[in-house]
């Protein structure tokens, strides 16, 4: 493996945890119920925790000798390659559980697979991520039976949220040449090779919920490379303020 | 759905090993307002009290 795709490799990891747990921190203090708003607070820490384990670890081959925060919260847009589905807004309560679903269900997936990885950092993180992400799914499951299967509105509100997202799920399960050589070189995962799985389990998922599983094939794409969505500047200027606005700050 | 929330609320700080859901008509429970003499009593017997001993680190939290 050559240094600089394992670099990217990491970092794509790094900046879907780092999003993803920056979108669901919005919700602390604002959750449904008390212990909706603790049980996300806590999942954003997870992912959080898994970013910060991935920047150390970038960090400690970083071209620019830069630390794990300024990796984390000191670059431009472009520079982020994260996933576009984990930038989208929150949305109200039923789309941040669809998300929750099919993300958590995905990176379970994935991890179980990165844990057979023949480069020994990434077989860590995986095996210890696993133990967080099952939790994860089991509650984001959990929800999306009690909201589609659900009232009236619970239903109509999950059932237009999984239509929302929907068109951002392709990007999951893309492998493009980086992600082929780590494949190759017994690594990395191969991501397309997931989706089967994650369907099959989605279908008897939706059937026990009531809902309909949208026919749109066309997606979204552009995270990896960094083509962000309009939302991810906003995204980034609340995330990154205090770094810029005093730079080094620490606790 | 209540193991869960029992596991988020009230397990973050290493204090949880397991989680028993009951339905609360099961409960058999003491009065609040019997407070004073089931529970006072024993504040003010400080040699009963287990806080003199060394615990082993290997007998864990108790």
């Amino acid at each position: 493996m050559t240094d600089s795709n394992y670099y990217t490799y990491l970092l794509r990891l790094a900046d879907d945890s780092l999003i993803l747990g920056q979108r669901l921190s919005e919700w602390c203090g604002h959750g449904p119920v008390l212990e909706e708003d603790i049980a996300l607070s806590n999942i954003a820490l997870d992912y959080v925790g898994q970013a910060t384990n991935l920047y150390k670890q970038l960090s400690s081959t970083d071209s620019l000798g830069r630390d794990e925060d300024a990796i984390a919260l000191t670059r431009q847009e472009s520079e982020y390659t994260n996933l576009l589905l984990l930038e989208l807004p929150n949305g109200d309560y039923a789309q941040t559980i669809a998300r929750q679903y099919f993300y958590s269900s995905f990176y379970l997936l994935f991890l179980e697979q990165l844990k057979l990885s023949s480069d020994a950092f990434l077989a860590g993180f995986a095996e210890k991520s696993i133990k967080e992400v099952k939790y994860h799914m089991q509650h984001a499951t959990d929800w999306m039976l009690r909201l589609g299967d659900g009232t009236a509105e619970s239903h109509q509100r999950m059932q237009h949220a999984v239509n929302a997202l929907w068109p951002y799920l392709g990007e999951l399960f893309l492998n493009d040449a980086l992600d082929e050589s780590s494949v190759s070189e017994g690594w990395g995962v191969n991501r397309a090779a997931l989706k089967s799985s994650w369907m099959d389990r989605l279908q008897s998922l939706f059937g026990e919920a009531r809902l309909e599983i949208p026919t749109e094939s066309w997606h979204h794409k552009g995270g990896r490379s960094g083509r962000h969505t309009e939302h991810m500047g906003f995204l980034l200027a609340e995330m990154q303020y205090l770094q810029r606005a005093y730079p080094g700050a620490k606790w | 759905m209540a193991i869960e929330n029992a596991r988020d609320v009230y397990t973050r700080r290493m204090e949880g090993v397991s989680i028993w859901v009951v339905r609360s008509s099961d409960i058999v429970a003491s009065s609040p307002a019997d407070k004073d003499f089931m529970y006072e009593p024993a504040n003010d017997k400080v040699y009963r009290h287990p806080t003199f001993y060394e615990i082993p680190p290997e007998v864990g939290h108790m």
